[in-house]
Formats: structure tokens, sequence, C-alpha cells
């Protein structure tokens, strides 16, 4: 029996031994997985986001390089925060409420501990890293901008944020997005796929080659680079032309929907939303009430028509039937209507009108007639009101258009549903609403969506969806860009009615702002508008609009331009508009008398007004004001500030 | 032709067979641990997987060496080769050469030889011949005393050289008086240490004290013969109860930290989750990266030199006592059991092949061999499996270094030799 003690020792550790190998290595192992070791450093591997070029080719914007210092918590080991912050240029304070705030976040996922570092400093940081283990450095691209214009167009890229990351599993910590214009509705594009690139670490920490020769590593998807529809040259003059205004442009071609320039202004260099100073930037600019630099213009303004306006209801009545080409009336300085005898001003001048006159010389009597006309044509107001309604809404108005920017709004085109609802207990009809014949009232549109309708117009009765995207390398552009939308006026209603708006520049409100050689088609609009100081509502100085679109046969540009507080259409928005269109058709402007003027005129000091706490006066009352004699008072204003 | 010479070429080649396997098994995985970047030259002597392989070369001209002299000769030099390795562990207190807290080298040159490994195999051959003298009695006291001293010598040796772990190997002996014939009560008492010393250590002094005495007492009552003598039940309890005290003692004042804390984490004795982390990451480091290298390897393993955590040498020592790691990581668990299948293989083979033997010498010397290699492989692999306490002795013909290799080259070598010559002993 005593032989066989040890014997039976050796059998049973055996079993044990191989046991506690089948515990260790098959019931609680795992597949294995590289990413889940801690023996390999997973460095992501950011592809090239793609470029950015306009419609002729010229690059807008590029790539930089960025260096990033991450962290896994969990990872750190004591090390000397003194010489690493003063590596980093922070504070220890700094360091630790980072160190604590990303090990509160997680002690596991790497997570950005100091972003976007400069070159020098990556250069000095690089050669010490592995002393700081927990720490490393992450390339990633920046944006570089390669022109100071069209910062609403391009938007900008900034870090993803934890809703983002929690949505989208491709996203991690650190990794940049498109937050706004193409960068946000192109990202997919943009982006690429990023790549991971496995490195085999010692337990100092330190990366002693590539995991399986690279052979695991997951190779990067470079974004795709786009050319957008913009022409920079076109987008850099408009930029210039807007300055010292508040407002927006925008410019599509008709044969296609593209947009050529979409000013904002005013405008902010694109680079000021780049790397580390973008938070602080970004913050500057929002905090702007006056100019809200940040709010695309040509987008976002929602605001009443004006007489641009008038062609539409005017398609509207030819399509009903209820005038044509030679009705006439007779304007008495103004439209009397209703029980009270209520009268609609009209500034045309008075006489007998016609169609074309009544676009050229802008008349209200004539459209008032034409929308009540059409209005009660249908024994129901509401019937009436819809088909109306949808007449309008067929040049892309009182909805999202479908643009590939993700910023707008609807406007407001009114039916009947509308007007119940406004006067449940009371039986409105086309008096009610009257002022809807000339753009004002319950009528609301974007400077966008006026372009478009413009664009609508001049192709003779249909429009593509405008869009920034010109083409995508290796892609296609969506088609829905590529299918042309009817209004629903008959094409043989526009003639007349673009007759007249080449009359506008011919010997109507916009004669002064002719182009030799270009046959422009146009028309100026104001627009009230309103704003409450001290709880009482406040008018302010009309807005300037104004529409165009050349030449009148084939037309390769519209465009509409709205310049906030700039009195009647001809003067600001007409001059510019006047000035693009040469611009793009031309390539040079020879028109300096009007650019000049343009130029030397700011509306700076309208926008100041309701700030100033002081009374002041609108319109006619208010004096226009030359660049050089508002910053002259600005100065002396300054002193006189100093002396107290 | 020599009819006695052929006789002596009787090997038994399944041992031998056993044997190549695990060194040349070894040497693959040394090479894989000890590895960084390119291998140049697999006889590379400025790293450790080329010098393994030249002491490799150096063992096949031993065991020529062994295998070449007369079987007699072991049995008749025994004094002579034990009084040599008792003088050369004494002679590195004047001569020794400290590495990592243990003096127990020699330098010569560039290499080192550690004495203790060759003691082992002198130990071994003065117990068997010992042992195996005809006025030798193992049943009595007084040569039970005197064998023990022949064991307690090279380990108190080693233990004041402070190479605790080498020390422990010599308990292996116990197998080897076990089978010879020594009193059953030894067995007894050795479990009882081990059962008193564990329960004093998890569960404190009073607990134990309860736990023994109503074991001893219920055995006792359970005895229904000398219902009258209590003294003897009682006298069994005091000698627990003290000894169990003296576990605290020697476990609170005696034992090193770093050693209390290799017992304290092996029974579970620290609850404290935020310390446990720290130990984990401190003392517990290796075990903890060899744990998760084995883990990491899963059924088959990431393969010979992907190792990813061999590669990046995350379990320190790995080519020398943790060496089993490296197979879990990177031969997974088949290659894990393989070897743990022909370390069982190859003890069983000795064991059967001593208990064939003619002459007691060769009977008790092969016991010897096969509980020495066994003790090395359970602490060891054990160790490395977070099974038992830290205890850093090597991996037989597996672990790198020259010295173990050698000595346990001898052991197993000299033991086929004798074995070898069976036939001739009538």
């Amino acid at each position: 029996m005593r032989k066989l003690l040890l014997f039976s020792i050796i059998i049973i550790v055996g079993i044990t031994f191989i046991a506690r190998l089948f515990y260790l290595q098959v019931y609680s192992s795992k597949a294995y997985n590289p990413y889940d070791d801690n023996a390999i450093r997973k460095v992501l591997h950011y592809p090239k986001r793609g470029y950015v070029y306009d419609r002729n080719g010229e690059l807008l914007v590029a790539n930089q390089p960025s260096y990033d210092v991450m962290i896994i918590p969990r990872e750190v080991k004591p090390l000397d925060t003194l010489e690493f912050c003063s590596l980093l240029k922070i504070t220890k304070a700094d360091f630790i409420k980072t160190f604590e705030k990303s090990y509160r976040y997680s002690p596991r996922i790497p997570q950005v501990f100091l972003a976007h570092l400069s070159k020098e400093d990556y250069a000095f940081l690089s050669e010490k890293m592995r002393k700081f283990e927990g720490f490393y450095i992450q390339k990633r691209s920046l944006r570089d901008y390669q022109t100071s214009i069209g910062a609403n167009v391009l938007g900008f890229t900034a870090e993803v944020n934890q809703s983002i990351i929690e949505k989208d599993p491709y996203y991690t910590m650190g990794d940049l997005i498109g937050k706004q214009g193409i960068e946000i509705s192109y990202e997919k594009e943009l982006r690429g796929v990023k790549g991971v690139k496995l490195i085999q670490k010692d337990r100092f920490n330190r990366d002693i080659g590539a995991f399986k020769n690279g052979t695991e590593d997951i190779t990067p998807i470079a974004g795709k680079d786009i050319t957008i529809t913009i022409d920079a040259k076109l987008q850099e003059y408009g930029e210039l032309l807007m300055q010292n205004k508040v407002g927006g442009i925008v410019a599509i071609e008709p044969s296609s929907g593209e947009i050529l320039s979409l000013v904002s202004a005013p405008s902010y260099n694109p680079n000021l939303l780049v790397g580390r100073k973008r938070s602080a930037n970004y913050t500057k600019l929002s905090k702007d009430s006056i100019h809200l630099p940040l709010i695309d213009k040509g987008l976002l303004r929602m605001h009443e028509p004006g007489s641009p306006f008038k062609t539409l209801v005017a398609l509207a009545a030819l399509q009903e039937g209820v005038i044509n080409e030679s009705t006439t009336i007779t304007c008495h300085h103004g439209y009397v209507y209703g029980r009270n005898g209520r009268k609609m001003g009209c500034h045309c001048g008075g006489g007998i009108r016609n169609l074309n006159t009544g676009i050229s010389q802008s008349c209200n009597s004539y459209f008032a007639n034409a929308y009540r006309k059409t209005i009660e044509k249908y024994n129901d107001a509401g019937e009436a009101m819809d088909v109306w309604s949808n007449h309008i809404k067929s040049f892309g108005l009182g909805n999202y258009l479908g643009y590939d920017l993700n910023i707008g709004k609807k406007g407001n085109i009114p039916n009947g549903a509308y007007y119940d609802k406004m006067y449940p207990d009371f039986r409105w009809g086309a008096t009610t609403n009257i002022s809807n014949a000339i753009g004002q009232g319950e009528v609301l549109v974007t400077p966008i969506q006026l372009a478009n309708m413009m664009a609508a117009i001049s192709n003779r009765g249909h429009y593509y969806t405008p869009h920034i995207i010109k083409s995508i390398k290796g892609d296609t552009i969506p088609k829905k860009y590529r299918t042309p939308h009817q209004t629903t006026i008959d094409k043989r209603h526009f003639e007349p009615v673009i007759q007249g708006l080449h009359d506008v520049y011919n010997d109507g409100t916009a004669w002064f702002l002719k182009i030799p050689d270009i046959e422009i088609c146009g028309k100026t609009g104001t627009a009230e508008n309103f704003t409450v100081i001290d709880s009482v509502r406040t008018q302010l100085t009309d807005h300037s609009i104004f529409m165009a679109f050349a030449p009148k046969d084939n037309p390769k540009i519209a465009i509409a331009v709205l310049v906030e507080n700039g009195y009647f259409g001809a003067r600001f928005a007409g001059r510019i508009a006047s000035l693009m269109i040469e611009k793009y058709i031309k390539g040079t402007v020879e028109s300096k008398h009007l650019e000049r003027w343009v130029m030397d005129h700011t509306l700076e000091h309208e926008y100041e007004k309701p700030y100033s706490g002081e009374p002041f006066n609108i319109n006619a009352k208010s004096k226009l004001m030359l660049v050089k004699d508002y910053e002259l008072q600005k100065a002396l204003h300054k002193d006189s500030s100093l002396d107290q | 032709m020599n009819p006695n010479r052929t006789k002596n070429l009787k090997l038994d080649w399944i041992s031998i067979l056993l044997f190549l396997i695990l060194v040349g098994f070894g040497w693959v995985n040394i090479l894989s641990a000890s590895v960084s970047g390119e291998v140049t030259s697999y006889f590379d002597m400025s790293q450790p997987y080329g010098k393994q392989l030249v002491f490799i070369l150096f063992t096949i001209v031993l065991i020529i060496l062994i295998l070449s002299i007369e079987a007699k000769f072991y049995e008749r030099f025994a004094s002579i080769i034990y009084l040599a390795a008792i003088l050369a562990l004494i002679g590195l207190f004047l001569f020794g050469k400290t590495i990592s807290g243990a003096t127990s080298w020699y330098a010569i040159g560039g290499f080192t030889i550690q004495p203790s490994e060759f003691a082992k195999v002198a130990t071994a051959l003065a117990v068997a011949k010992y042992i195996s003298d005809l006025q030798t009695n193992i049943k009595s006291l007084r040569d039970q005393i005197k064998t023990a001293l022949i064991i307690l010598v090279p380990a108190i040796l080693i233990v004041l050289q402070n190479d605790a772990g080498s020390t422990i190997v010599y308990a292996a002996f116990f197998f080897v008086f076990y089978r010879e014939g020594i009193p059953q009560i030894y067995l007894y008492i050795g479990l009882g240490i081990l059962t008193v010393a564990i329960l004093a250590l998890k569960f404190l002094v009073l607990p134990t004290a309860i736990i023994t005495t109503v074991l001893i007492f219920g055995h006792h009552f359970s005895l229904k013969k000398k219902k009258t003598a209590l003294l003897q039940p009682i006298f069994l309890s005091v000698v627990c109860i003290a000894f169990a005290f003296g576990v605290r003692f020697f476990y609170n004042n005696i034992l090193q930290p770093h050693q209390q804390n290799r017992i304290s984490l092996w029974l579970r004795l620290e609850k404290d989750p935020a310390k446990l982390e720290q130990m984990k990451r401190t003392i517990l480091y290796n075990l903890n990266e060899s744990e998760k290298a084995i883990n990491s390897g899963g059924f088959t393993g990431k393969g010979f030199m992907e190792g990813t955590r061999t590669i990046g040498k995350f379990v320190p020592e790995q080519h020398t006592d943790y060496i089993f790691s490296t197979v879990g990581e990177e031969w997974g668990f088949i290659g894990s059991s393989f070897v743990v299948i022909i370390f069982v293989l190859l003890l069983i083979r000795i064991l059967y092949l001593a208990e064939l033997q003619k002459s007691q010498f060769s009977r008790v010397f092969g016991y010897s061999v096969a509980s020495i290699l066994f003790v090395h492989f359970m602490i060891n692999i054990g160790m490395v499996m977070g099974l038992i306490p830290t205890i850093g002795i090597p991996l037989p013909f597996f672990s790198y270094g020259g010295s173990g290799l050698w000595g346990f080259t001898l052991l197993l070598f000299i033991f086929i030799k004798l074995d070898s010559n069976r036939v001739n002993e009538w």
C-alpha cells in the first residue's frame, strides 16, 4: 500500500492541473480578440477628410495635421506631473481636473486629454512620451481652409459629443464630425472610414512593433473629395458687397438648381473655428446678438416677400383665367375695398395699369384686384384659398425646399384652413387678407425660396431642387437634384410676366440698375419689420429686397437679395443683385458707380438704433450713412467716452 | 563481444524520449519568451535561448559521461559526493555571489553555478546509500534521526543562503522514507501539522482549537476500547493548540512581509478589495500576469512566437520560473495539458522502474528522483496557475538555467544507468 501514496498524489496533482488549465483556458477564456488585449495598443488611424473644391475646381478646404494627447485613465502610473504639465503648458490644477474627469467618464476608454497640440509642443512631447504611462499621442487631421469666404456654406467640424457616440457606434471620443454646412451634409462621404493600427506594447508601455506585422490592422478608407456648386469668385464678391450690412444673397443656376452663391452677412473666417481656439471663437461669434454671424441669413431669415410676390399673384390669376395679358384697371393711388371703404395705398403714380406696367411700376391696386378676382372666382373662400395656395406652393414656397444643407425654414403660404383657424367666428374673404396680394400679411418666405421662385419663373414653369453638391469623387449625386419640379402654371402665362419683370429694368423701379449688354428681369421689394423695444412693438426701417434673373432668355442666374433695414428694394438689394449678375455673367464688373455706392454705404447705424435707447426715425426719415462718416462718428464717440 | 556490455546498454528509452520532449519543447518556449526582435543566431550567447542551447549540448556530453561510468561508482562514492556538495554549499558563505537576494551562486568567468541544484543529487545518493546499508534499520528512531540529518544539513545551509524555495524541495524525501517503511504515525503527524497550520492561518487560533479538539475527542470516543485513558487526547489537543499559536507567531513575527503576502493571497485572507487590487498590482504582479497570459491562450493558443503578452514581456522571469505561462499562452490548453501529461508519464515511469529495482540503493535513489521531480513539478506549475503560494523554483528540464538542467539530468540519468544495470545485480 505504501507504494501507492506517491503514485496517487502524482495522478491527483496531474488531474488537478488539467482541470485548472481547463478552467483558465477553456471555461473562462474568451475567443482571443486583440481589441480586448491590453498588451496591444489600438491606435486609430484617421483617413484624410475629403477636400472641397468650388465649381471651377478651386480648392477651398484641405487638411492640416493635428496631435491630441490621449489618456487611458486606468493605465496611468505615477508620473512627474510637473514635467508633464510644463510640456503640455497646463497647470497642475488643470491636470488633476482633467484626469479626474476622464476617470469618472471611464477608466478604460481612451479619451482626449488635451486636444490640438501645436507642432512645436508635439515635437518636444513625443520624445518624452514613453515616460508617461497611460498617455499617448493621437494624430488627427484638422480642416485647413484655403479661403476666408463661405463660412456658412463650408461649415465646420468639431469633436463628437456623448449623444452622437451613443447613437452611432462609428464615433469614439475625440473624433471630429461635421457640425454645420457641407461638413454635416456630406459627413459620410467626406470622413471616409477610419482604420485601426494594432501595436504590440511591452510591460513598460513602450511600443515594440506592429502586432502580427500589421496583418490584423484595419486600413483606413480615405474620404471622398467633393466639388460644390458655389462659384468662389462670385461668393467672395457677394461677401464684399455685403460688408457693413446684414442680410443674405442666394444665387441659383436655373437650368440645374445649383447654388452659385449663398452669402450670409456678416460672415467670419472659417479658420476661426478650427482647432484649440474653436470653442472660444465660437462663443464669441454666438454672442454677437446684433449681427448674428452664425445665422445663415440666406436660409433662415423669414420675412414678408413684399412686391416680388406680386409675380406669383399674377401667375395664379392668369392660370385661373380671372385676368389676361390685356386686363386693365385704373389706379387711384390706392385700392378701396371692404364695407368701410378701407384703402390700400399705392405708390405707382396712378393711372391706367395693365399687367406689364402693373409689374414694372409695382402697382398695388392691380394685384389687389387680381388677387380678389382669383379668390372670389369660387363660391367658397376656403376652397378658393386652397386653390391659390397650391399654385403658390408649386413654386417651392411654404415648405422646406429639400436642399442639401441641414438648416432652413418653411416660410408660410396660408390656405383656407389657416384662415378658418384664424377667424373661427367670422366669414372671411378676399378682402380680409388682401395684403397677401402684395406679399405682405400672412405670407412668409426665405431668401433661398425667393431665389428658387425666380429660377422657376425664369424656366417658365419648372425648377430643380436647389443644391450645393456638384459632384462627389467616385460617386454620383442624388437623383432628386436632377429631376425637375413642375409648377401648376402653364408655360404660356410666363411670357407676359417675364416681360413685365424685364420692364422693371427698362422703365420701372429698377431703371437705374441697368447693366449694359445683359437683359435682366427683376423685381424690387420692401418688407416691413418690427422689433420689441421695452415691451413696445416698434417698426424698423424696411428690409430691402430684390430678386432677378438674367439673361431674359436661357437664364444663367436667378438671384434673391435681402438687405435688412436697407429701405426700398432698389436701393441696396437691387444694386447688389445687378452687380452680382454682372460679375457672374461677364466675370468682371464694369458698373463701378453701382459698386462704389454699395461699398461706400453702411447700415451699421440702423442696426444699432434699437439698442441705443434713444428715439429714432425710420425709412425715408432715416439718413443714409457713408462708411467713413460712420467710422468717424465711432471714433469721436469713443474719444468722448474716454474724456468722461 | 563482451556480454556485459550489451546488457549495459539496456537503457529505458521511454524515459529518455520523455526527457527529450521536455528539454526540446522547453527550449522552444525559452526561445519565444526571451527573443526580442529577430533571431540572428540560435547560438547567440547574449540571449537566454542561445545559452540554453549550449547548456543542452553540454547536457548530452554529461549524459554520455554518466552512462559510461560504472554503475557501482555512484553507490560506492555516494558519501564522498555528499561531503563535496556540503563543502560547496558551505563555501558559498565565503565566495558566494548574490543574485536576487539569494547567496547561492558561484561565479566562474561569465557563468554562474548554483551548487544547491547539485546538492539534491548528492543528498539523494547519500540517502539511498544510508538506507540501503544493511546495518540501517529505518524503523529505529536512531536511524530515523540520522537519515533526517542527511537531509537537514543541506536544507539548513540553503535556508541560510536565503533560498527558501530550494529548501522546500527537501520535503520530497518524506515520500522516500514513507516508502521505505517509517512508521505510519509520521504520515499522520505530517498531515496534522499541515492541517493545523492552514486552519490556524485561515481561521485564527480559537476556531482552530475548537475544531481540532472536537475532532480529537470525537475520534477518541468512537474507539470503544479504552474509555478510561483521557490523558492522551487531552495532551494531543494541547499540543495542537500550542502549535497553532506557534504558527500564528511564526506568520506574524518571523516571516518577511512578501512571504506573508503570498500566504495571505493564497488563503484569500485579504478581504478589502482596494487592498487586494493594490496587492495584485505589486506583489502579485507576476502571478496576475502569468494567469492572464495562460488565460488568454484559450484552447489552441496564439501560436509559436505569437503570444502578445510573451512578446511584450508582461510576465517577469518568464523564461525561468514562469516558463509554463508561455506554454499556456502560445500553445493553449492543448499544449499545456500535453506538458502536464508528459510530466505525469515520466514520474510514473520512474516510480515503476524504481519498484522493479532489485537493489535497495537503486530503488531508494529512483524513488528520490521521482519525489524531487514531482515536488518541482507540483510547486512550479501550481504556482504559475495560482493554485499554491509563490515559491520560486524551476520547472525541471523546462526552465532556463544550466545548473538546474544539469542537476535534473544527473538525477534522471544516474537512475537510468542504475536501472540499465538491474540484471547484473544478482
